[in-house]
């Protein structure tokens, strides 16, 4: 049985890497868990509340020589040489950005799993941590701009006058992204957004964004669920809409992240002095260089003509219980993906391709980067178009032609027919069309009770048996009786089981 | 002013009548009134009838045939009502389909009558007579042939698969050919071994149609055999110059080909290859790259998840019907919504063995109809809703149909269930569905499995709740 210690992050974090409610599942997979003391404090779980789920309190170094240690935030150096070989530790490590931190972990010949670099693939969304903090602070970027923000963000009409909705602009329809459309929608305000994948739209539009659509050649076709580079077609026109944007709206959010680079400059200093006074830009991508000109990551700065950009980098940290509840059970999922039998021993399977993926140092060998994984289904939807639509919409010559046949068809034979069948003809072909036009209308719920009443009215062939009854011939009587018998079930039975169906039928508010 | 022309004037009326009582039917409000013009319509039809031919010269066989006629008509009456009062709302589609054969035996007698009482006609006239004698005798022994089929499939006492003799389409096609033929030779030799070909060869060919057609395409087959029902009443009208049957047929007969043409625009699928195409043959398609796990869930947690819910979405399918599931569910949504969730039932036009039958077994559980919603209605406002629960739905539910282009079910429309919040799929197993397509919806992180039979997992919830 394995020992896990949960550590005290440093003092920028307020997240823990697990809560007393994670805990729980842990010990349930066959682990022991000791939390460092005042590990959960900033995130509103005493320690109390970890040992009433079954861990043991101790000390800083107790916690860094478990077997397997999770933490949120990458290790500093010294708390590297207090890992003990062969541990396993757990953690966000941005594998792509940090390669002296993946050296320094080899060094000490640990095994370390990033939690960042779990593939996006449906089986390993429940340990997306980037998703799940992406997420979290999406929200918050929308909450930290309000605050700055002198203004409501709805509309409103009051006594003492008119006042205009805020107009958001969301550079980036990521995860992120998607939350903070959603959250500056809520509060009221007029939100767009853009993104470089035109197939967000859909999802933009769902949570009450608009979505602009940058109109070049190119398209972006995204293989393994993140945004890539643009072309620079694409990039002079998004340059355009980004300082149309700036002129107009009172708060720019950007999420514009590409795993392993730098983040791209999208909004520059020119945009940002179109902006009015009061403004507010958050740049959720400072920490990795920043979208926005000016920004300074984990600063405030307000420029010479009052547009103020945040550019926090702890905005998950900046809620501390949820995140912390999120990464936490992220992290479960992972642990439990690990340990098949329950058992308290993790065991890693490189056959699989996340537990591949997140292995960025294993026994002090670094496995970082793993073979790309394909996931989404955009390549293939390119490169099988549905054939479907062809066929249904018949083109209209032959359409015409088609009735034109049918015309004539009706006429040779109606010209040609002997004295009662033309009038016959004519009765049913109107008769037709009535039944289309009629049967058109139903209501959708009523197909029911109308088949059974079609089925009630068909039982008109009994008004023929009923006509040969008194047929000279024995066997055509008793043939019509059969017929008569057959039918007046059909009458009867059908119209008894449609009235009982319709009486069913009753309103709500009543 | 003679009885032919009182009947015949009679005749229109009742023809209105038909027609109003179908319009009647295009809402919930005016349904009923619609019934009671039907009922108003037959009985003119029928009594008039029965006078007409009783107001001739009385002979002995007028006799015999009043007989016959009051017992044959009580008789009926007596089995239909019965049949009607028993039923249970979820063996519709069975006695529908066994009431449309009734029609088409019906039909196939007349026609034979037509043939067997020998009326002095020009020969002109005998030519066509003889055809319309083929014509009525064929269409009412495919609709009776084809009737019994889908009755025995729909109440599973044979096997609901395709059956596909090899070149199938051939001997459709070859059954079509030999009526021809066999018209033509009639109409210029009527001789009764021609006769009885043609009703053994229709009778056949109605047997394959319908065997050869998977259980999932039922609707259309039931609606279609409605539509055939209709044109067999039309044709011994056209037999017997009757143009109230020709009025009456045709309405039947439009009617059941506007409800195919629905059901099949509902599948994204032509009406041909419906009739013609077994579907659910092709085997299930190996295994898709993508098979995840799903996750299962159980009753306690599913009750918790619904009562912390804003607004839940129930989309049933056949499994509903099957479990008799109809009663908890109803209850369910009862309770849900007193205590102030907004509860709404979304219908895909499929779903079930019979259309609207969802909608039936929905009000036969009094739930009320202005939250059942058809799946366009409801299809944008799934995205907004914090649960979902799918009752015995599978294809119709299935996110492969929009984004897999190589799914045998591709671009049918089906509801977005999993664009909701929570999606909770009450299934028996991990069984594919009718049209045997693996369904991704069940690995979906939003989708949890509530494995059991639907009746008894619902009624949980309701105990936890």
């Amino acid at each position: 049985m394995s020992l896990i210690g949960v550590i005290k992050e440093q003092q920028a974090e307020s997240r823990v890497a697990a809560t007393p409610e994670t805990v729980k599942v842990i010990v349930s997979l066959g682990y022991e868990v000791l939390v460092e003391s005042g590990a959960g404090l900033k995130a509103s779980f005493p320690d109390a509340a970890y040992v009433a789920a079954g861990a043991k309190i101790g000390s800083a170094d107790a916690a860094w020589g478990a077997d397997i240690v999770l933490t949120v935030s990458a290790p500093a150096d010294a708390e590297i040489k207090k890992l003990k070989k062969s541990a396993v530790l757990v953690g966000v490590l941005s594998p792509a950005l940090k390669p002296e931190l993946l050296s320094a972990l080899a060094a000490q010949g640990v095994t370390a799993l990033a939690m960042d670099a779990v593939p996006r693939i449906s089986r390993a969304q429940s340990m997306d941590v980037l998703s799940s903090m992406a997420n979290i602070a999406g929200y918050r970027a929308v909450i930290e701009a309000a605050h700055e923000f002198g203004r409501f963000f709805t509309g409103q009409v009051t006594a003492a006058g008119k006042v205009a909705p805020a107009k958001v602009l969301v550079a980036g329809a990521g995860v992120a992204g998607l939350a903070a459309i959603g959250s500056a929608s809520s509060l009221g305000a007029i939100v767009r957004a853009t993104d470089p994948r035109p197939e967000v739209a859909d999802q933009v539009k769902s949570i009450g964004g608009e979505y602009l659509l940058v109109e070049v050649e190119e398209k972006m076709e995204s293989s393994d669920g993140y945004a890539k580079e643009t072309g620079k077609a694409y990039d002079q026109r998004a340059a355009e809409i980004y300082s149309e944007q700036a002129a107009d709206v009172d708060i720019i959010i950007t999420t514009a992240l590409i795993p392993g680079r730098p983040a791209p400059k999208l909004i520059t200093a020119e945009d940002v002095a179109l902006m009015k006074p009061g403004s507010v830009i958050v740049d959720m991508a400072a920490a990795q260089g920043g979208n926005v000109a000016g920004s300074v990551a984990g600063q405030k700065v307000v420029t010479a003509n009052g547009v103020t950009i945040l550019g926090y980098t702890d905005l998950p940290s900046r809620l501390p219980a949820q995140s912390s509840q999120l990464y936490g059970t992220n992290l479960v999922n992972l642990l439990k993906l690990l340990t098949p039998a329950k058992d308290g021993k993790a065991v890693i399977d490189f056959e699989d391709v996340v537990q591949r993926s997140v292995t960025v140092v294993q026994d002090g060998a670094i496995t970082w980067p793993p073979p790309p994984v394909q996931v989404s289904a955009a390549p293939v939807a390119k490169a099988e178009p549905v054939a479907m639509p062809e066929k249904k919409t018949m083109s209209l010559r032959t359409r015409a032609a088609l009735i034109a046949a049918g015309m004539a068809a009706l006429f040779a034979v109606v010209s040609l027919a002997p004295a009662p069948l033309p009038q016959h003809f004519l009765v049913l072909m109107l008769s037709v069309v009535i039944g289309f036009y009629v049967i058109g209308k139903v209501h959708h719920a009523l197909h029911t009770p109308l088949m059974s009443v079609t089925n009630a009215i068909s039982g008109i062939v009994v008004v023929a048996a009923i006509l040969q009854i008194n047929d000279t011939n024995l066997l055509v009587q008793i043939l019509a009786a059969v017929g008569i018998l057959l039918a007046s079930i059909n009458v009867f039975g059908g119209f008894a089981v449609t009235s009982r169906m319709l009486k069913m039928f009753t309103r709500g508010d009543k | 002013m003679t009885a032919q022309a009182l009947a015949n004037a009679a005749y229109v009326v009742a023809a209105l009548l038909f027609v109003m009582s179908l319009a009647g039917l295009s809402k919930h409000e005016t349904g009923r009134t619609g019934i009671r013009y039907g009922i108003a319509g037959m009985a003119i039809a029928i009594a008039v009838t029965v006078w007409l031919s009783l107001s001739g010269s009385w002979t002995e066989s007028t006799l015999l045939g009043v007989g016959l006629l009051v017992a044959a008509l009580i008789v009926g009456a007596v089995i239909g009502l019965w049949r009607a009062k028993v039923v249970a709302m979820t063996g519709m589609p069975e006695l529908i389909a066994l009431f449309h054969s009734f029609v088409g035996l019906a039909a196939v007698l007349v026609g034979w009558n037509g043939a067997l009482h020998a009326k002095e006609l020009s020969a002109e006239l005998a030519g066509v007579h003889s055809a319309e004698v083929f014509i009525g005798v064929f269409i009412g022994a495919v609709t009776f042939t084809g009737s019994i089929v889908a009755y025995l499939k729909l109440s599973a006492k044979m096997s609901s698969k395709p059956l596909i003799l090899p070149g199938r389409n051939i001997l459709n096609l070859l059954a079509l050919l030999g009526f021809v033929v066999l018209t033509v030779a009639y109409v210029i030799t009527p001789v009764l071994g021609l006769l009885i070909a043609v009703t053994i060869l229709a009778l056949a060919l109605g047997w394959h149609l319908v065997a050869s057609i998977g259980g999932g395409d039922m609707p259309v087959v039931v609606s279609m055999l409605n539509s055939y029902s209709g044109w067999a009443a039309a044709a011994t009208g056209f037999l017997l110059g009757n143009d109230l049957l020709i009025v009456t047929g045709a309405l039947v007969g439009s009617s059941g080909a506007y409800l195919s043409y629905i059901m099949c625009r509902a599948m994204n699928r032509s009406f041909i290859s419906v009739i013609f195409g077994g579907y659910g043959i092709e085997a299930p398609s190996e295994s898709d790259e993508e098979v995840g796990e799903h996750t299962e869930t159980d009753a306690a947690s599913v009750a918790e998840l619904l009562s912390n819910a804003k607004t839940v979405v129930i989309t049933p399918g056949y499994g509903m019907a099957v479990a008799q599931a109809q009663y908890p569910v109803a209850e369910l949504a009862k309770k849900l919504r007193e205590k102030g969730v907004e509860v709404r039932f979304g219908i895909h036009p499929v779903a079930g063995r019979l259309p609207g039958h969802m909608n039936v077994l929905l009000a036969e559980a009094k739930v009320p109809y202005d939250i059942v919603l058809e799946m366009d209605e409801i299809n944008e406002d799934l995205a907004s809703t914090n649960v979902v629960l799918v009752i015995g739905a599978n294809d119709t539910v299935n996110p492969a149909a929009t984004e897999n282009p190589s799914s045998p079910i591709a671009g049918m429309p089906v509801l977005k269930v999993w664009e909701a919040e929570n999606v909770i799929v009450f299934k028996r197993s991990m069984a594919s569905g009718y049209a045997g397509v693996a369904n991704p919806l069940f690995y979906k992180p939003n989708a949890k499995m509530l494995f059991g039979d639907a009746k008894e997992k619902v009624n949980d919830i309701l105990k936890a709740l």
